[in-house]
């Protein structure tokens, strides 16, 4: 493909799609993502309300990113997301009655989704308001595809059924443990297992300037980038180091950056030797 | 006696990782290592504790008598980074020892939507004070249960041999799944 020119609507699209897919890629925004994914349509209803929250706050912040002082930063983006958040909640509980029952607590929640605070410090912040505007449209959508994508497995596995339609002969009896709790892990994990196989998430994931371990979730013990992040502080060791300490030899590494990260470290070590 | 009761509810039968979903990311980063992750536990037992009593008091004094409900999601998460930020600065000056325990946990919290969770289930399930706390006191136990179970799993499973495309997320998240059925099992608690 070629590439998009930087900060364009459409390119911003693009990667909040497919190159830095909150859910597939970022694995950002977890909580919302196994719990409202009981059917295609749940999972439709809280992405797009993300989504509105996402483009709404990323806009206000970028157009407030030369107002606020940079030691307020934080609070002032809760603020402004809390705002957008109460208003969603309320709209929903106006018109789309029966969702809201549903989604309940989770819609209030997308407060604290790292994807809207994440995308605010990393994009709103410095960036100008049309593009930090797509760009939150862009992550809102690549967040509801994710969610779509995962509430239809577990809906047509779970109930035999799909946005409310029988797809399923009538033979077939629904594994119901899908629609469960345990099938959200389980779905998830497979379906990114899958696009590690594929390399779609881990394979091609990017080199941004958005580095997502920094200030969203605190610090590394949180992130669930550790292991292919460059920043994380010395002398901690990834994943793959530690299965290569285990095993006593480098194993092949969960994401090639780990491979590298662990390579780098031997050679390292070998240097020191030497 | 109820709130015996509603305390194994919420720690064990509804646990809030494992089938409510509260808390995930946290859940899935710090359980890397045991010790870690048994200091995420205690570091959020006490905030969680902590945040749902203050929670609580300021939404049946403050918010209620005022009619300004509609404010709540706004003024717990403000409530709670403050409270974060206030339990740091306090531990860091008074309490030496727990602070070099709990120190580095402590940001994580705010980001945790188990806190907020709780603060707003609370409301919406029109829990007193006093069993709002309590309730707030078992959901972290179950979370800090849950964590270190996960994160003793996490250490053996550095020994196995996974399939490639399941290193890393994929694997923690089907040994996820398997402690969520057997958690299932504490349904007959009821």
């Amino acid at each position: 493909m070629k590439k998009l020119k930087k900060d364009t609507p459409i390119e911003r699209i693009w990667n909040g799609i497919f190159v830095e897919n909150p859910v597939f890629v970022l694995v950002l925004g977890m909580c919302p993502t196994l719990a409202t994914t009981t059917s295609a349509m749940n999972g439709i209803g809280m992405g797009l309300s993300t989504t509105v929250v996402l483009a709404l706050s990323n806009l206000l912040i970028s157009l407030l990113r030369k107002i606020i002082p940079e030691r307020m930063r934080m609070p002032a983006y809760i603020v402004v997301i809390a705002s957008f958040v109460t208003m969603v909640d309320f709209l929903m509980e106006g018109f789309t009655p029966d969702l809201y029952k549903v989604l309940g607590i989770y819609i209030p929640l997308i407060v604290v989704n790292c994807i809207i605070m994440g995308r605010a410090e990393a994009y709103a912040g410095k960036k100008p308001v049309v593009a930090s505007f797509f760009d939150g449209l862009g992550m809102g959508l690549g967040f509801t595809l994710a969610l779509f994508l995962l509430g239809s497995v577990r809906e047509i596995v779970g109930a035999g059924t799909w946005l409310g339609m029988q797809i399923t002969p009538s033979g077939y009896v629904p594994v119901n443990i899908f629609v469960l709790a345990p099938g959200a892990f389980l779905v998830c994990g497979f379906l990114v297992a899958i696009m590690n196989k594929l390399k779609i998430g881990a394979g091609r994931r990017p080199k941004s300037e958005w580095d997502p371990t920094e200030k969203i979730c605190g610090d590394c013990y949180s992130c669930m980038k550790f292991d292919v992040c460059d920043k994380k502080p010395e002398g901690t060791e990834t994943t793959a180091q530690t299965i290569a300490r285990a095993k006593g030899t480098v194993a092949e590494a969960v994401a090639p950056a780990a491979a590298k990260s662990a390579a780098a470290a031997k050679s390292g070590e070998k240097e020191a030797e030497s | 006696m109820t709130l015996i009761l509603l305390a194994v509810n919420a720690c064990l039968i509804n646990n809030v990782v494992l089938s409510q979903f509260l808390g995930i990311c946290s859940f899935l980063g710090v359980s890397k290592k045991s010790e870690t992750a048994s200091g995420m536990g205690m570091a959020l037992t006490f905030v969680l504790t902590l945040s749902s009593l203050v929670c609580g008091v300021l939404y049946h004094f403050l918010l209620v008598p005022f009619h300004l409900e509609y404010l709540k999601t706004i003024v717990f998460i403000l409530i709670v980074a403050a409270l974060v930020q206030f339990v740091e600065m306090f531990l860091k000056k008074y309490g030496k020892s727990l602070y070099d325990a709990l120190g580095i946990y402590l940001p994580l919290i705010t980001t945790n939507c188990a806190v907020l969770g709780v603060a707003l289930l609370n409301v919406q399930k029109d829990y007193s004070i006093l069993t709002g706390t309590v309730y707030g006191l078992a959901t972290a136990l179950g979370y800090w249960i849950a964590i270190v179970l996960l994160s003793h799993i996490r250490e053996k499973m550095v020994y196995n041999d996974v399939p490639k495309s399941f290193q890393g997320f994929p694997i923690v998240m089907i040994t996820a799944a398997l402690m969520s059925i057997a958690f299932f099992g504490f349904a007959a608690l009821k």
